[in-house]
């Protein structure tokens, strides 16, 4: 089960890469489809794959995409 | 169905003026990676934001200060040190960082910068290095390695360029980084990090310019670079400074080069003064500012 | 509200001009100095590092006066009420942060005490020169003032003055100080600090969350705020809206630099300060300033002597220039004599406000010391034909 996700502002990406590049685990790609401004954002090829580490967030120069953890309440419930 | 803990916005947003995004920067630009580290790095040193004031010159890094939610001043080419000067000696309790880009910091400004890093103003300064002046069109900035292209070198740069951390060191800083774009963490903890310290502190951020320095180079896109950097940076803590100068395709030296303690010029002047005057010298906390 | 008694060295002195500014700087609620030295003005802040630390605040020398002339800024954005002092190479590097003042509307002093130019000129020599560059040294469109003490004990009285204007109108006010009368000794009386009027900054009284910066209200100047306050604001250089923010077309230009202009130049007859003898029949007036307007009592009291019916206009705010007034003098008198030591600089205003309806003649000089009364003399005899 993904432990994260991402949440990605799609009309903000400029297409730049960085996130589907440094991504840990290959979780992003950049679709095919353009945004208003014509550039390609990412999409999620492998939700599975996220840990909601977040580095995407850190990359991204446009502020267009976000990893969270997800279930951590139910997880510490579990522990 | 997955139990999902919303995170309602990227931790980036409140730290940002919303309304004045998106930015200006181009498809690839370091300078907002760099600000997302610095928002991580606002976030982990807990500091009082409304007793944080950010101070920028001018240029594409040079609009920094106008995205930043906190007290934010666009100061003019090359002056945001002296301006942050005033600001920091007049008001002591408050927390101030000049982010700014290699041009103005080093050019216009390269006098301010050390001579604040001579008296030790308790200065955060942040230099988004892109190795151009990129706001006036990519012109040769004293970063721009030797052979490099720029408008104003059109057959290649034939100035030596600036060693930013053995400059900094040099003129008396107390805390010199150098990372990359690349290093979203270190870079993070190298901010926060300096947040919480006093002294005049110097972080060189090397941040890719994929318009006007990559471009006429032939070094491709803002991710290229950003690989280079992932390939060809080699992380020494502690190098020597005058060691990790660069060139346009050698290895980039990064890490924590310096982190020593000196006296403030705000400390060395309350010890001088009351060294001569006594009790007669009026230095409670907000006698500037009444 | 009235001066903080901490800074008014209340009691009569005897004290050049420089220093007397320097009393007038501490007395205005100056806290904040930074200077980079300069023949004939290094004594204004010689004087302000001596006395700030008994007064409690920080005089900082920079290491040039473009440095001083933002640092100042950075501190008035924090809070404190601050000022630089030159000549003028110094005043030339101080151009685009008089500009930056303008523009964000930050209120501080420059005290400017000519001497000789261009460039290098007569370090330790007198002239009035700059008084254009006061007026257009920094580039754009904008209105200032400036002052223009001929004693000592206006060196006191304007910067003072000249303090007060500028937390008024949030503007940079320009102290126009030559080398004659910052080197003068005079008797200086400062009084007690009940007696001196302060005005105080314009601080806003709204909550973070309904402030706009440069929102106005009433009249042009709107409320300021400072670092540290929790308003999280933005100050930038660039044209901009209310908000502060870069805002890049020609509405939002046209819509600043009227307002800019328009908060000085709607008030410009209430600041326009003269020093007026004989107005009502004169029928040539001496209009002067600074060191000159000394030199020319003499001219106007020998000319007098003789009969002739000589009228005095001393600008005491040389910037904005009484234009109506002049214009209205221009009806009924033959001629303006103007005497200053430069090569006819604000002759040039008083040409122009005359309108033609009156003649003007300059009595130029090129500085270095002082006009002979009798230069001036023979102006006003030719003037009287
Ligand atoms: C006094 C002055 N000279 C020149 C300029 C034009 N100018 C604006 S930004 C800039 C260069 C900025 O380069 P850098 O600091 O490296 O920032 P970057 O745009 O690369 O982030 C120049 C020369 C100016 N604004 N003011
Ligand atoms: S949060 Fe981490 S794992 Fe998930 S997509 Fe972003 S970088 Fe990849
Ligand atoms: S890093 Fe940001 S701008 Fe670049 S592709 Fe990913 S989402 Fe788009
Ligand atoms: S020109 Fe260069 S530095 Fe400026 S925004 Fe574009 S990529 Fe960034």
């Amino acid at each position: 089960m993904a432990k994260g996700s991402v949440s990605i502002i799609v009309e903000r990406c400029k297409g730049c890469a960085f996130c589907v590049e440094f991504c840990p685990t290959k979780v992003l790609a950049l679709s095919s489809a353009f945004n208003a401004k014509g550039y390609h954002p990412p999409h999620v090829v492998a939700p599975e794959k996220c840990s909601g580490c977040d580095l995407c967030g850190m990359y991204c120069p446009d502020f267009a995409i976000y990893g969270y953890k997800i279930g951590k309440k139910e997880s510490e419930a579990a522990a | 169905m997955i139990p999902v803990e919303e995170v309602a916005t990227n931790p980036v947003e409140p730290f940002l003026r919303m309304e004045r995004i998106p930015h200006i920067w181009c498809p690839g630009c370091g300078i907002g990676t760099s600000v997302n580290s610095f928002t991580r790095a606002l976030i982990e040193s807990e500091a009082d934001l409304n007793k944080i004031a950010i101070v920028s010159g001018i240029g594409c890094t040079g609009r920094v200060a106008g995205y930043m939610k906190l007290d934010s001043f666009h100061t003019t080419h090359g002056r945001a040190i002296p301006f942050a000067t005033g600001l920091k000696l007049a008001r002591p309790d408050l927390t101030v960082v000049v982010y700014s880009g290699d041009g103005d910091l080093f050019a216009i400004g390269g006098n301010h910068f050390i001579h604040a890093a001579r008296r030790n103003i308790d200065l955060k300064v942040i230099c988004v290095n892109n190795l151009i002046y990129a706001m006036t069109g990519g012109q040769a900035a004293p970063t721009t390695p030797v052979t490099a292209v720029s408008t104003t070198s059109p057959y290649g740069c034939y100035e030596p360029p600036f060693n930013l951390p053995y400059l900094a060191a040099a003129a008396g800083a107390t805390y010199v980084a150098r990372w990359t774009t690349f290093h979203v963490r270190q870079l993070a903890r190298a901010m926060k990090e300096i947040l919480r310290r006093k002294g005049f502190s110097f972080i060189e951020v090397i941040s890719p310019c994929p318009t006007l320095y990559q471009r006429r180079n032939k070094m491709g896109d803002g991710l290229d670079a950003m690989k280079f950097y992932k390939e060809h940076s080699k992380v020494k803590n502690g190098a020597p400074t005058a060691e990790v100068g660069l060139d346009i395709a050698g290895d980039i030296i990064v890490g924590k080069f310096i982190e020593i303690e000196r006296p403030s010029y705000a400390d060395v002047m309350r010890h001088q003064l009351h060294a001569r005057l006594g009790d007669r010298y009026a230095c409670e906390e907000g006698a500037v500012c009444q | 509200m009235t001066a903080d008694p901490k800074g008014v060295l209340t009691g009569a002195h005897f004290l050049d001009g420089d220093q007397a500014c320097t009393e007038g700087c501490l007395a205005a609620g100056a806290r904040f100095a930074a200077g980079y030295p300069i023949t004939p003005s290094t004594e204004i802040v010689e004087r302000f590092a001596q006395r700030i630390p008994t007064v409690g605040g920080v005089f900082v020398q920079m290491e040039d006066e473009l440095a001083a002339s933002i640092a100042i800024q950075g501190a008035v954005w924090g809070g404190a009420k601050a000022f630089t002092v030159t000549s003028g190479p110094g005043f030339s590097l101080m151009m685009e942060h008089l500009g930056y003042a303008v523009m964000t509307e930050t209120p501080c002093v420059l005290v400017n005490v000519q001497r000789g130019g261009p460039s290098t000129g007569l370090p330790t020599l007198p002239a009035q020169s700059d008084m254009m560059q006061a007026r257009w040294g920094s580039h754009g469109d904008y209105e200032i003032i400036a002052l223009s003490p001929s004693s000592p004990q206006e060196c006191f009285d304007l910067t003072i003055q000249a303090f007060n204007l500028s937390e008024e109108f949030r503007v940079p006010v320009l102290l126009m100080m030559d080398e004659c009368v910052g080197h003068m000794t005079e008797k200086v009386v400062i009084p007690e600090a009940e007696g001196i009027e302060i005005r105080p900054r314009r601080l806003t009284t709204l909550p973070p969350d309904q402030f706009t910066l440069y929102a106005t209200n009433g009249d042009m100047v709107p409320d300021m705020v400072h670092a540290g306050m929790g308003y999280r604001f933005h100050v930038t250089g660039l044209t901009h809206d209310d908000r502060g923010y870069p805002a890049m077309t020609a509405q939002a230009q046209d819509k600043l630099i009227r307002r800019l202009k328009g908060k000085i130049s709607t008030a410009a007859e209430r600041i326009a300060f003269r020093d007026e003898e004989a107005l009502d029949d004169a029928e040539v007036v001496v209009v002067s300033y600074g060191i000159t307007a000394r030199v020319a009592q003499r001219a106007i009291e020998d000319a007098r002597r003789k009969g002739l019916k000589v009228g005095k206009l001393r600008l005491i705010t040389v910037w904005p220039f009484p234009e109506r007034q002049v214009r209205e003098l221009a009806g009924r008198v033959k001629a303006f004599v103007v005497p200053e030591l430069n090569m006819g600089q604000m002759a040039l205003e008083v040409e122009r406000a005359a309108g033609g309806r009156a003649r003007t003649i300059p009595v130029p000089h090129a500085g270095g010391t002082v006009h002979q009364p009798a230069d001036i003399l023979r102006a006003i005899e030719e003037a009287a034909k």
